[in-house]
């Protein structure tokens, strides 16, 4: 149905690739069949068909009924009119019309150049015939036709006894696509790539390597910083003058039945050179697409425009398919008047494909470039994986992911969108931990964020509609990230978008400064008036230093802690002021009974310990007997008023399972038995637990002792960790973690003697005695204020203060008694003798069944037992875990 | 378990003399209430005062007579819930406890008056 000429405008497309496609597909969207006339000028004899599919086709995967995108009907269908297989050869810009091969004349209002790209075959000997012509079973891989020459010579070729030999000269996305499917049809393929790398146009060189390695896993062999100078022929005699292989620059020759030219492209710029307009690699276009520099017509501006590879546009020209869909959309907009001001402003490139059967994503630079660039690169060669990221300015400019593309959709949305990344740049490549900024907002209300106390979403969002807007004031109102605490990071957030949403302003509570609530100050400043004030008990620092010298609950343990810490022989002991397990040196449990946990050093134990443990769990109807992680047991299940009976008949010192404190040193068997031990860490275990048995912490310390770096007893993930490394050598570590935080701790020094081990240690628990916040880990300690920071104070002494802190440190541990010992003169009437609960019959946790490990004679049950509450219980952060 | 005497004065029931329990501190009593029993933790407050509430925290059942105390309020020893010991009020969300009558007689004997 062809339109009437004069009330449309002639548009006359030239070229009807990928590009010429999408314009017509975005111009009748834009209803363009009734403005325009459209006559399509192409030099293939098809329809227009998916040029990426090539390689499918080629592969055997796909048949080429499936890539073409509209066929010949389609033309017909919409208007248009197609000149299949005919070429245009110049463009009469004055006359506006289009010259093509057979001398015919078109006329134009609008034309539109979109010529693409032809493959590029660098200078080689013997490349060409007299004629002009390529040599024969030479090909590039381009188009349908030498698609399917391609396919009929490897079917052909493929089938022989002998696998006949392909190979392939440029080692870039194309080439590699065309290898594979060479080989898939039992070709011996090689690759010879003339840089460095594979794919050098969109990875850097270690991310080559990774995928040279599957490459040639897959049985392509691969040859790079190779240039082939030369094609050799069969004689005219014996074949019929085919190519009979690739001679290189260093003089190495290949033999090959086929040769394919992947050694990139060049834009297709005769017709816009023939024509006058400005060529440089490309047609040059400005940011409507219209051709630079176009001699006025009477009928106003030049009406010629480029488009698709064979376009330059802001000095850059495209190979890829997305750049050019997005050039058709602005100057379908432009054309059309949908948009008169769409203005195209450049690709950001990215591929995502796969690559001879590798995952392949190259989103913007492949590496650094400028000396400030951060590059983060994980690489394992081995399964193939290669994944980094290019940061400039705390922007993402580029990442690069071979083996495993899932983050591919995460990274491109901050890469166009320029979000700002995480603090740890290696978090855009893993999920570490805690949620991210930014998906709290998928959260579900009814979602829960603190899996300690069961807190929601909802809660949270709840605590800031009634009022709160500070993380803390939400935290106590709801008691979320107040268990383990590690959701904390998770609460901020949450608490942060509810806070703007509701279009309030975030707060900071000052308290969340203080070293305990109850006392406005930091605990430098509390430290310095406590000394200032010889202050030796909680309660006379409520007096002098508390707002109003109220006391307050929640600050009396912390207060305890500290004031043991700078009194050693001073203190004085107020029992209120400790929380119940340092009154009654047992870790109270979720029905009111306690748990006891034996000294056990360094996890070494005695036949007749073991016995005496045996005995009173039998006469003290324990109701568990479990096995620590700490290496020692635990006896779960005691009555309050049986403590100091069970202390007696056991005749062992406390474990201090309970406190804030040093609670265990756990050990390997080192070297008496272990055939791989190269120091004594059993020894040297138990020498430490001795030692600093039972030293006040701000928060509990594990330790551990290693006799090779096997690393049976965890020690790199402890507060301070030992590793024997040979030689008389011991490497300490310390801020390790494996509970609710996993972290591997860093590494202190390597010291050469169990002495030094015993004295750095000491001298690192001093100074995080000294130092660390109330309920501080080391895991937050060490990094708060970086190990390179507590190395120079610990091992170069910078600041002059290790005398002290081994003086300091001596001092606590020689006021070290053995809590236990209590058990002959209690501190206060009723201290075990009155039972807290219960009472009466209460819901208490059943025992274990009779013959079951760790169960309970018949006789020793509890007269009711009552299925306790569903609600799941995990000790708060005083209560601890035990160990 | 504790013996309570059960001697009936004009202001509770005696559960304790006060020096039984330490300053700061609390203990928990059987306390007889009409047809039957009420357990009741009593503290005993750094500044001389007594408070009672019922001994087992509605959260969990935990011991409420183990928790530290200050002038207002009782932290639970399992998981530092807070209730306020004058109104018995829960400062940190949870239901609330009770508040019952106590005093400390010439004798210094602890009288409870249960709710």
């Amino acid at each position: 149905m062809k339109k009437e000429q004069g009330s449309t405008k002639r548009l006359v497309l030239v070229g009807n690739g990928m590009a010429g496609a999408r314009l017509l597909e975005e111009l009748l969207e834009r209803g363009a069949g009734d403005l325009f006339q459209i006559t399509v000028f192409g030099d293939e004899p098809y329809g227009n068909y998916n040029r990426i599919m090539l390689s499918h086709v080629l592969a055997g995967e796909d048949g080429e009924e499936s890539i073409y995108l509209n066929e010949l009907g389609w033309y017909a269908e919409n208007g248009i009119e197609l000149r299949a297989g005919v070429r245009v050869d110049d463009v009469d810009l004055p006359a506006r019309e289009v010259v093509d091969a057979d001398g015919g004349r078109t006329p134009y209002d609008v034309l539109v150049i979109a010529t693409g790209s032809s493959p590029h075959f660098p200078p080689m000997d013997g490349l060409r015939r007299e004629d002009g012509s390529l040599l024969p079973g030479v090909s590039g891989f381009r188009s349908l036709d030498e698609t399917r020459a391609m396919l009929e010579e490897a079917r052909r070729y493929g089938t022989g006894t002998t696998p006949a030999k392909a190979v392939v000269i440029g080692g870039g996305l194309l080439g590699l696509e065309a290898a594979k499917g060479l080989q898939n049809h039992g070709l011996d393929v090689t690759v010879i790539h003339s840089p460095a790398h594979l794919m050098n146009q969109q990875l850097d060189a270690d991310a080559g390597a990774v995928l040279r390695r599957s490459i040639e896993e897959a049985g392509i062999s691969v040859v790079t910083g190779a240039r082939t100078t030369g094609l050799t022929a069969c004689t005219e005699q014996s074949g019929s003058g085919r190519v009979s292989g690739v001679v290189l620059k260093d003089g190495r020759s290949f033999p090959a039945d086929m040769v394919v030219v992947t050694a990139g492209i060049r834009p297709n710029t005769d017709v816009g050179l023939r024509a006058g307009l400005v060529v440089e690699r490309g047609v040059v276009v400005d940011d409507q697409m219209r051709c630079v520099d176009q001699p006025e017509t009477p009928a106003g501006p030049g009406q010629v425009y480029a488009l698709g590879e064979c376009a330059q546009h802001r000095g850059e020209t495209y190979g890829l398919v997305a750049p050019l869909w997005e050039q058709a959309t602005v100057l379908a907009d432009v054309l059309t008047g949908a948009d008169p001001d769409a203005a195209y402003h450049g690709s950001r490139t990215s591929t995502k494909l796969k690559v001879a059967g590798v995952d392949v994503a190259a989103i913007g630079q492949a590496g650094p470039e400028h000396p400030d660039d951060e590059h983060v690169v994980f690489s394992d060669v081995r399964r193939g994986l290669y994944q980094s990221v290019v940061v400039r300015d705390g922007r993402l400019v580029g990442a690069t992911l071979l083996g495993d593309t899932r983050k591919t959709a995460a990274l491109q949305q901050v890469f166009d969108r320029g979000l700002p990344l995480p603090e740890q740049r290696v978090e855009l490549l893993f999920d570490l931990g805690a949620t991210a900024e930014g998906s709290v907002e998928d959260l579900a209300d009814d979602a829960q964020v603190c899996n300690c106390n069961g807190v929601t979403k909802g809660d949270i969002c709840g605590a800031v509609a009634s009022g709160c807007s500070s993380v803390k004031g939400v935290m106590d109102a709801t008691r979320a990230g107040k268990g383990c605490g590690s959701c904390k990071e998770v609460v901020s957030t949450i608490v942060e978008h509810a806070v703007a949403a509701g279009g309030g302003a975030l707060t900071e509570d000052p308290s969340v400064h203080w070293y305990v609530p109850g006392v406005p100050l930091r605990k430098d400043e509390l430290v310095a008036a406590i000394r200032e004030q010889h202050l030796t008990s909680v309660s006379s620092v409520f007096a002098a230093l508390a707002p109003g010298g109220a006391e307050d609950a929640k600050s009396k343990m912390g207060l305890t802690s500290l004031l043991r810490t700078l009194w050693p022989t001073e203190f004085v002991d107020e029992r209120d002021a400790r929380f119940i397990n340092d009154r009654v040196h047992a870790n109270i449990q979720r029905d009111g009974t306690f748990s006891v946990v034996p000294q056990m050093k360094g996890g070494v134990t005695t036949p007749d310990q073991l016995r005496r443990i045996a005995d009173v769990a039998d006469k003290y109807g324990v109701g568990m007997l479990k096995v620590t992680g700490g290496q020692r047991i635990d006896m779960l299940g005691v009555r309050k008023e049986d403590l100091p009976k069970v202390w007696e008949d056991l005749d062992m010192p406390s474990g201090y399972a309970y406190g804030k404190s040093m609670r265990t040193v756990k050990t390997c068997v080192g070297t008496d038995y272990c055939r791989f031990g190269l120091g004594d860490s059993t020894a040297l275990g138990i020498a430490l637990e001795e030692r600093f048995q039972g030293i006040e912490t701000p928060a509990k310390l594990k330790l551990g002792v290693v006799g090779c770096p096997r690393n049976c007893a965890e020690a790199y993930v402890k507060d301070v960790g030992v590793v024997a490394i040979g030689g008389g050598k011991w490497e300490v570590y310390v801020g390790g973690a494996a509970g609710a935080s996993v972290r591997k701790a860093d590494l202190l020094a390597t010291v050469d003697s169990p002495e030094a081990v015993i004295q750095l240690t000491g001298r690192f628990i001093q100074f995080y005695r000294t130092w660390g916040n109330w309920l501080e880990r080391t895991y937050d300690f060490v990094p708060r204020l970086s190990i390179e920071r507590v190395r120079l104070v610990l091992v170069e002494d910078s600041d002059g203060m290790c005398a002290q802190l081994d003086e300091e440190v001596d001092a606590a541990c020689a006021a070290y008694r053995d809590p236990w010992k209590e058990r002959e003169a209690p501190d206060a009437p009723g201290r075990f003798s009155a039972p807290a609960l219960p009472l009466l019959p209460l819901p208490v946790v059943p025992r274990r069944p009779m013959g079951a490990p760790g169960g309970t004679p018949r006789e020793q049950l509890p007269v009711e037992i009552v299925m306790p509450n569903e609600e799941a219980l995990v000790s708060g952060a005083m209560a601890g875990a035990q160990q | 378990m504790t013996a309570v005497d059960t001697r009936t004065a004009t202001s509770g029931v005696r559960v304790a003399a006060l020096a039984e329990i330490p300053p700061g501190e609390g203990r928990a009593y059987v306390v007889p209430s009409g047809a039957g029993e009420v357990q009741v933790a009593v503290f005993h407050h750094r500044d001389g005062r007594v408070s009672a509430v019922d001994a087992v925290c509605p959260h969990s059942g935990g011991p409420l007579a183990d928790g530290q105390i200050d002038s207002c309020v009782v932290v639970c020893p399992l998981h530092l819930n807070t209730w306020d010991l004058r109104t018995g009020e829960s400062t940190s969300g949870q239901a609330r406890v009770r508040v019952h009558g106590v005093s400390v007689d010439d004798d210094g004997g602890v009288r409870v008056t249960p709710a």
